[in-house]
């Protein structure tokens, strides 16, 4: 018995999962319930869990494909601009605008936009791979270009489009439930199946921790760098549709502006070191949910939006912080000494 | 000499790596101004834990240190040079960006009145510096212009030029020729008769004889003694060094003999003809046969760990022709290798070997896994039952598979690693150094197994820097020198004199 | 041997060629791009981002990276402008804005070099921080009306070389700010101790410390330069816009690495100059302008710019691997 308590609280997603727990209990008291309220519209659930959910849908993609980036030591800044490319590229097939031999097809536009996201993940893993660029370069290039890029498909204007299945994608509803959420099910699902029916995961975390090692042990790293970095994209040009979706168009300045620095504090809560090596794909899924649920937490207090980003950035360095080695044995020696200070008193 | 007081003095200096690795116990150390003074030992002696306490690089545990009879404490090696101590290391510890001028005196380079760095008067001294060394280089050329042995020499003019009274010479000559060591020697003469105390830290027991007033000898990190170069013969020092009587030290090679008798060798498993590897090995050949262990043997640098990494993969061949089983092979990849069923086990055990923040259980399933393929997954259950087998097997201590690696000695980290390699069913396995740092009992223990696999028909290519290992284990010892093959003993002729008789290059 | 070929020289070299190139291209091409005011033009609209790019191109050397600087840049001007409107002079509001800078540089050093935290990481928290301040401070575009800020906006000098038309040009006062911290820059890293140490540590941290040499101090010393540069940069690019606006030079960063690569410095650290980093600042300058010419989306510039990037990363890389490889056959030779 004791034993399993001590593997409950010793897995990764553990803690996630309580802090979100808490930061629910934390609302509820604070609307005195209201939080929790789930309303059926039509069939459809309503509420503010529901919105966290849906709301979160997107940045639970990202984290999970930024996990095994930053699992490897590496980092993928692009997602954002990748999103905006993904967003475009939908939204300018659908109007015709884009390739009008399609007719404006919806599958074939998310088709598209999908494959373009994994072309940028394929460029972005090739230059961290293959060309050794470090990884906060190599994605940065994309992360600049690929807005521009953005632009440059939708010749610089916003979008709008006119589709009810492809709006579906963000405001569908199946069983009640927002469509969203079964696309990160799915993706989610996929890959958590793909890392643990697989030696995907213990290949990354090896990696991650001494990739020196790893090759000489024969594992072809460059070729899972490529794959992450692939994976990343695939899954960032996925959170575009969604975000297009939600706004009805393409709004190539504004579309998965800044998100990046939301996937990387979801994966640092979820308590995957950013240094690399073990890493927990559910755990920052959790952690996605902790940031949004923060994120209207934060508002519905009535704390200005700008204070959010303040907060985020704060939080990354005290996790960093938190994780770092160097600053565990500077505090433990402080605290040691001050122990032995209290005993010479 | 006696009477003054000492340039140099350590006493009972002690420092330990964690509970398990006692790296220096109760060692002392004296030097005198005008001497030149060998320090040796074998690997893992702790000659370079000696030096490291001295320059500051690393903290002593205990003991005190006094130079000219003051005691001092250096907390790092500008400390260390500030009072006095100048150290060139075996690597090359410059920055290959700058100037040759700018690495000899960045940190204290001229200045111009107005206080900015002056660059021709910076240019003229290295270039006079320079001459004392009877190197004639563009100073102002980048560090990385020029070849490892010159860089070396620009270390070491560096160090001298520092108004160093001790200066610290830990194996600067691995990477020179005969030519540019008899400089060096010259300029450590010179130095010497300005009254300054030199360590020459060196693998060369020739060297040891040509150059040194006095020796002291370290062995798994305790002081064996200090001597007279000129009193102490050659095969004394060897057998100090080793730590047995030569007669004693035949009688081990005798048992070990026997047990080899016991083993068959069988049909030839590896063959290179003329292999060689830009820079690292150049017209290698050699064979290796299932169910023998091979030395292979051969000072730093000689291509010892460079013919492993070759038929690893990690090296590509560039030149010749290598057979795996009969059959020519390019192995682009260590993957390649593996599955011809290849494993190694590579020298630096913390940066090449271990996945340190994963348990013992993934590190010894790790290669089986990548020789498997990524869908073929070993399930929790298996890597388990592998890892208890193992554990139990090669007498691993630990309470379970669990385990971060991290957290275990050098000793049975090792053991995880052969584990490793083991659960993939070598037919040839690589081992690199596979005792350094490893205590005398597990040594043994890593040695028998070593002998028991090649028993059961596996091949084996033992690379030590430890004679006495390799003349244990080995039936049959190939030796380097300068990146070729230069001999090889076999069977009854084995014997440290025949080796290191190849490794000198056949002098006396 | 003698003759080997240097990265740096290529680059920068190339990087010339490059600039004259593209300047030929744009006067064979268009009317009245060939002038003195097209030439001065690049520094009067660059002038911060070379002041940035000088900065970052420290950081580099040091085989670092600061991805903060294009929101340092942001609210140094939020703040400056936001001082102002509360009636706070700009002889006070100017030395705090730096100030601000060198405390963000010196937090930034320090975490990155005393907890080991890796720098793109730190400097992208430092980045959304300083955004996110911004924000708070003010989410809507100040102006400044300060009387400094205007002439300093206004001010500058006529060059007159000939009658012709194309023969005359203007230079604004803050231009001479950038040939300041140029001429500084140069000075430290050719002639300090500070400066050859920051090679040092780019070349092999570990030597430079076996060497003697004082790597915190040094290290966090780069990355108080980047961000006093930016805060610095900050203070140029009100002047030039005359407001301070927290959205303003999103993704400046690339920009400014930019100028350091194509100017020659390696992103792997050890090599690097400032002369060539403002080399780099005007071929972005330039590229612009033909943009601008071509009547051109100006993402062009951006995407153009990236690419331009990739292509010297790649170019320095091959390099690099060809220097490696001759290195090998020196010595097999030997």
């Amino acid at each position: 018995m004791k034993n399993k308590q001590l593997k409950i609280t010793q897995n990764q997603a553990f803690w996630p999962v309580i802090i979100f727990l808490t930061i629910i209990l934390f609302n509820t008291v604070m609307t005195r319930g209201e939080f929790l309220s789930i309303s059926i519209v039509d069939g459809h659930f309503y509420g503010r869990i529901i919105d966290i959910f849906r709301n979160g849908g997107k940045l639970m993609i990202l984290a999970a494909g930024m996990t095994m980036v930053l699992a490897t030591g590496g980092t993928d800044i692009s997602v954002g601009s990748v999103m905006a490319i993904s967003g475009a590229i939908a939204c300018s097939i659908i109007r015709g605008n884009l390739l009008p031999g399609l007719g404006g097809s919806v599958t074939a536009a998310i088709l598209f936009a999908v494959c373009a996201g994994i072309i940028c993940g394929l460029w972005n893993g090739f230059l961290v791979a293959q060309i050794k660029i470090q990884p906060i370069v190599a994605t940065m290039i994309l992360l600049v270009a690929g807005r521009g890029i953005a632009q440059l498909i939708t010749s610089g204007k916003i979008i709008t489009i006119n589709s009810d299945a492809y709006y579906f994608i963000n405001g569908g509803y199946i069983l009640g439930l927002p469509f969203p959420l079964y696309i990160v099910l799915f993706l989610v699902g996929i890959l958590l199946l793909f890392v643990h029916r697989t030696s995907f995961g213990l290949f990354l975390e090896s990696i991650g921790c001494n990739s020196l090692a790893s090759k000489f042990a024969g594992i072809k790293v460059n070729r899972y760098l490529l794959a992450i970095y692939t994976i990343s994209g695939a899954f960032a040009s996925v959170a575009g549709l969604i975000e297009s979706a939600g706004i009805k168009g393409a709004d190539c300045n504004n579309a998965g502006l800044n998100i990046e620095l939301d996937a990387i504090l979801a994966v640092a809560i979820g308590g995957t070191n950013l240094m690399g090596g073990r890493f927990s794909i559910f755990a920052s899924v959790i952690g996605a949910l902790i940031v949004q649920s923060i994120t209207t937490t934060v508002l519905a207090l009535g704390v200005p939006a700008a204070y959010i980003r303040v907060l985020k950035a704060l939080l990354i360095i005290v996790i960093c912080l938190s994780q770092s080695g160097k600053f565990k044995v500077l505090f433990g020696r402080k605290l040691e000494s001050k122990k032995k200070e209290a005993v010479a008193l | 000499m006696s009477g003054q007081t000492k340039l140099l003095t350590m006493k009972g200096i002690s420092k330990s790596f964690g509970k398990a690795v006692i790296a220096l116990d109760n060692v002392q150390f004296e030097l005198e101004a005008g001497e030149i003074h060998a320090l040796l030992g074998e690997n893992g002696a702790g000659k370079s834990t000696l030096i490291k306490v001295l320059t500051g690089v690393e903290e002593r545990d205990e003991g005190e240190v006094l130079l000219e009879g003051k005691k001092i404490h250096p907390k790092s090696t500008n400390e260390a040079q500030q009072v006095g101590i100048s150290t060139v290391y075996q690597e090359v510890n410059l920055c290959p960006n700058l100037s040759v001028a700018e690495n000899i005196y960045i940190g204290r380079a001229p200045k111009t009145k107005m206080g900015a760095i002056d660059w021709a008067a910076m240019s003229r001294d290295a270039a006079k510096l320079l001459e004392k060394f009877d190197l004639k280089l563009d100073v102002n050329k980048r560090l990385d212009n020029y070849s490892v042995a010159i860089q070396q020499m620009v270390a070491i003019a560096r160090a001298s030029d520092i108004k160093a009274k001790v200066l610290i010479l830990d194996e600067p000559t691995s990477s020179l020729s005969k030519v540019e060591v008899d400089k060096l020697f010259e300029i450590m003469r010179r130095l010497k008769a300005e009254g300054m105390g030199i360590i020459f830290v060196t693998h060369f027991l020739d060297q040891v004889y040509e150059v040194t007033d006095r020796i002291t000898v370290l062995r798994n990190g305790n002081y064996v003694g200090t001597y007279k170069t000129s009193d102490l013969p050659r095969m004394e020092l060897v057998s100090k060094m080793i730590g047995k009587d030569y007669a004693v030290l035949n009688q081990s090679l005798k048992e070990g003999q026997a047990e080899k008798e016991g083993t068959k060798t069988g049909d030839e498993l590896v063959s290179m003809k003329g292999v060689s590897h830009q820079g690292s090995i150049s017209g290698m050949d050699l064979t290796i046969s299932k169910g023998e262990v091979l030395g292979l043997s051969g000072l730093l640098g000689s291509g010892r760990s460079e013919t492993a990494r070759v038929l690893f993969g990690i090296d590509q061949v560039t030149d010749g022709e290598l057979c795996i089983g009969g059959e020519k092979v390019h192995l682009k990849h260590p993957i390649d290798a593996i599955r011809k069923d290849i494993a190694f086990c590579p020298e630096n055990r913390k940066t090449e070997g271990i996945i340190g923040d994963l348990s013992i259980r993934d590190n010894m399933a790790l290669a089986l896994q990548a020789k498997k393929g990524l869908f073929k997954k070993i399930s929790k259950k298996e890597a388990q039952k592998i890892a208890d087998e193992y554990i139990e097997k090669l007498e691993i201590k630990t309470p379970d598979a669990d385990q971060l690696i991290k957290n275990l000695s050098g000793g049975n980290q090792q053991k995880v690693i052969l584990a490793r390699w083991l659960a993939t069913n070598p037919q040839l396995l690589m081992l690199d150094e596979p005792t350094r740092g490893i205590d005398i009992g597990t040594k043994a223990e890593i040695q028998k197994i070593v002998i028991d696999l090649a028993a059961q028909g596996m091949a084996v290519l033992f690379i030590s820097s430890e004679l006495d290992e390799e003349l244990r284990c080995c039936r049959r010892i190939v030796v380097l020198k300068d990146m070729e093959k230069a001999g090889e003993v076999v069977g009854d002729n084995i014997s440290e004199g025949a080796v290191m008789q190849i490794m000198a290059g056949g002098e006396k | 041997m003698k003759e080997k070929l240097r990265i740096k020289n290529i680059s920068l070299t190339m990087t010339i060629v490059l600039f004259l190139v593209m300047f030929i291209f744009g006067s064979v091409r268009y009317d009245h791009f060939f002038s003195l005011s097209t030439f001065l033009n690049l520094f009067n609209d660059n002038a911060y981002l070379m002041i940035a790019g000088i900065g970052i191109t420290f950081v580099l050397i040091t085989g670092g990276i600061d991805i903060s600087i294009s929101s340092t840049i942001a609210f140094t001007g939020v703040f400056m402008a936001y001082s102002l409107q509360r009636g706070i002079p700009s002889y006070v509001v100017i030395p705090m804005a730096l100030i601000i800078g060198i405390v963000v540089g010196a937090v930034q050093g320090s975490l990155i070099h005393y907890f080991r935290l890796q720098p793109f990481i730190v400097t992208l928290a430092g980045q959304f921080l300083m955004r996110g301040l911004c924000v708070v401070i003010s989410e809507a575009s100040i102006p400044i009306t300060d009387p400094f800020f205007k002439f300093m906006a206004l001010g500058r000098i006529q060059i007159k070389l000939g009658d012709s038309k194309a023969l005359n040009g203007k230079i604004y006062y803050y231009v001479l700010i950038f040939v300041a911290v140029l001429l500084i820059g140069l000075y430290v890293l050719k002639k300090t101790p500070f400066g050859r140490a920051v090679y040092a540590i780019g070349g092999n941290e570990q030597s430079a410390q076996l060497m003697g040499l004082n790597v915190a101090r040094t290290k966090i010393g780069a990355y108080i330069i980047s961000s006093f540069c930016a805060s610095l940069a900050g203070v140029v690019f009100s002047f030039y816009t005359l407001a301070g606006y927290g959205l303003q030079n999103m993704g400046m960063e690339l920009d400014a690495i930019s100028s350091a690569v194509i100017g020659g410095t390696l992103l792997t650290g050890g090599v690097g100059s400032v002369f060539g980093t403002a080399v780099g600042a005007m071929i972005q300058g330039i590229i612009q302008t033909i943009v601008t010419y071509e009547n051109l989306n100006t993402w062009w510039t951006k995407v153009t710019i990236a690419g331009l990037l990739c292509f010297f990363i790649v170019v320095q890389r091959i390099i690099a691997v060809r220097a490696e490889s001759m290195k090998g056959k020196e010595l097999a030779a030997a």
